[in-house]
């Protein structure tokens, strides 16, 4: 696995706009096409060199993309289903795919609009073969009303505040982190909407231990990037980000998330220390995080599983400023899906390469070197990515 | 949408609460709770119980197993209050709490407690199975305080 390491970089990034109501005004499909677009200009590329294409689970074919996009020679063409975890996983495969010769140029789009069109929460509750375990979620969760990923993952914060003593306060702590964050992103959805720690623990409970505030954003906006070999990175338009190391797990079982026998061990506790062991480096070494955070908890359990702190001591971990600029751990820099939008973690990799660019403007890192992005999906599927400039 | 429900008001369709599938091992541990039994495969080789049910043993890998009868008793493991439904057939329960029990043969199951208010609810709370009969072919396990 080692074998990877900097041997491929990200070389384009390309966002759309983000917003709420009232919307994008784009099909799916389009919205992804636009940010594909712009990160092909980003990196210098046309769409006849792209010829791998890796799209997010569910939310479009390679097929109808490289049709539209002019993609005449697609010669890889396949989907991570990891739901929330599938962006920072395929960076592993396109990875590997480049550096192995299958393709040369790759493509990973994600995008959606989560606000104006189908709301995540319903297409979870109504659609079956959306559901991560599939038939098992429709036979063993949903008949007692357990439908939807904010419920899944409470049953996980609850037993965590019952073993380690995780407080309300220290969840509010990362909602409060992000939404700062976001006030430094001329882009993100909650810019001007500051929150504080109180207007966190006043707003509303949606599934205890959730409130309104722990929930991530639904919103329109897609995201891409185009990954390519280290190789031919140094010919393009911009600075290349090196991929130091990668890696994506499954928690066990997979496809069930009670009766694990650790409900905290998930994919990522097995993918974690594999990319440290790939990039050759220690969690000490990382100078930002963007951390999937469809929930906080959900932010909390993976600092504590990619090892920036130990099993337990999230709750202390993120208190007081820590994970927010000037901390010692930068967390979601650009608001993430709290604050920022829900583009399905790839705007987590896109931020990431913004600041180890340099171009993060007013929330730049100072001299950030190296930078990890996590994905997290379905019933706890888990993928890293540690990046350099 | 028509223009004419402006003018006649129509109650919107009422959603019904998702139901398993009867199909399969699903079924057989549904017509088992129908019966009034709890009951989960448990291996015929190493003898480890487990839910959902499997068609391997991933302990020992033995494709031979039976449905054995659990204790009904159980603990509380973890548990949500879920105060704004997520599934529109659940909207007219908000708030209920749906919670993992672990039961004595180790298994966990996805439940509700039939009389516990949830802001009672505890981590290691005794239960004890019920059932519940939500149609004439599927009935639910469901749990009271023991």
């Amino acid at each position: 696995m080692s074998r990877l390491k900097d041997r491929a970089c990200i070389v384009g990034i390309g966002e759309t706009a983000y917003c709420r109501a009232p919307g994008s005004g784009l099909s799916q499909l389009g919205i992804q096409l636009q940010a594909s677009l712009r990160a092909l200009d980003d990196a210098g590329l046309t769409p006849r060199q792209i010829d791998g294409v890796m799209p997010f689970p569910n939310l479009g074919s390679a097929e109808e993309m490289a049709a539209n996009l002019g993609i005449a020679s697609l010669r890889f063409a396949a989907t991570v289903h990891m739901g929330g975890a599938a962006p920072v996983a395929s960076l592993q495969h396109a990875a590997a795919v480049v550096v192995a010769g299958i393709a040369d140029y790759v493509l990973l789009p994600a995008g959606w609009n989560g606000y104006s069109g189908r709301r995540a929460r319903e297409t979870i509750a109504m659609d079956v073969s959306s559901l991560p375990g599939g038939a098992i979620a429709r036979d063993y969760y949903m008949p007692y009303g357990l439908t939807a990923p904010p419920q899944w993952y409470a049953l996980i914060a609850r037993r965590h505040m019952h073993e380690f003593g995780t407080t309300p306060e220290q969840l509010g702590a990362i909602a409060v982190a992000m939404r700062k964050h976001a006030q430094l992103n001329p882009g993100a959805v909650m810019r001007d909407k500051p929150l504080t720690l109180d207007a966190y623990l006043a707003s509303p409970m949606i599934t205890d231990p959730y409130r309104l505030f722990d929930c991530c954003l639904e919103t329109d906006g897609a995201a891409a990037v185009v990954v390519t070999t280290t190789e031919r990175a140094r010919d393009l338009r911009r600075r290349p980000v090196s991929i130091m190391g990668v890696a994506a797990a499954q928690p066990y079982p997979a496809d069930e998330i009670t009766n694990r026998a650790d409900l905290f061990e998930t994919g990522l506790t097995i993918a974690a220390p594999r990319a440290f062991q790939m990039a050759d480096i220690t969690p000490a070494d990382v100078d930002f995080a963007e951390i999937y955070d469809c929930f906080t908890f959900e932010v909390l359990q993976q600092l504590e599983e990619t090892g920036f702190c130990g099993r337990g001591e999230g709750g202390s971990f993120v208190e007081h400023g820590a994970i927010e600029l000037g901390g010692v751990l930068p967390v979601n820099t650009h608001g993430g899906l709290l604050s920022d939008a829900h583009v399905l973690g790839m705007s987590h990799i896109v931020e990431a390469v913004r600041q180890l660019r340099g171009d993060a403007g007013e929330r730049q890192v100072e001299d950030a070197e190296i930078g990890v992005v996590t994905g997290w999906g379905d019933f706890g599927d888990g993928s890293i990515a540690i990046l350099r400039r | 949408m028509s223009d004419a429900s402006a003018k006649t008001p129509v109650a919107p369709p009422i959603t019904p609460r998702p139901l398993p599938a009867m199909q399969g091992l699903t079924q057989q541990f549904y017509d088992w709770c129908r019966q009034g039994e709890l009951r989960f495969q448990r291996c015929d080789s190493c003898h480890a119980w487990r839910h959902v049910p499997r068609e391997l043993c991933a302990q020992c890998g033995a494709a031979v197993w039976s449905w054995q009868r659990s204790s009904g008793r159980g603990r509380v493991f973890t548990w949500t209050v879920a105060v704004r439904a997520m599934h529109p057939g659940f909207a007219g329960d908000a708030p209920y709490a749906p919670v993992v029990v672990e039961m004595e043969e180790g298994v966990r199951v996805v439940s509700q407690l039939v009389d516990c208010a949830p802001d009672l609810l505890a981590i290691d709370m005794p239960v004890t199975v019920v059932f519940d009969a939500v149609t004439p072919e599927i009935t639910l396990p469901r749990f009271t305080r023991a």
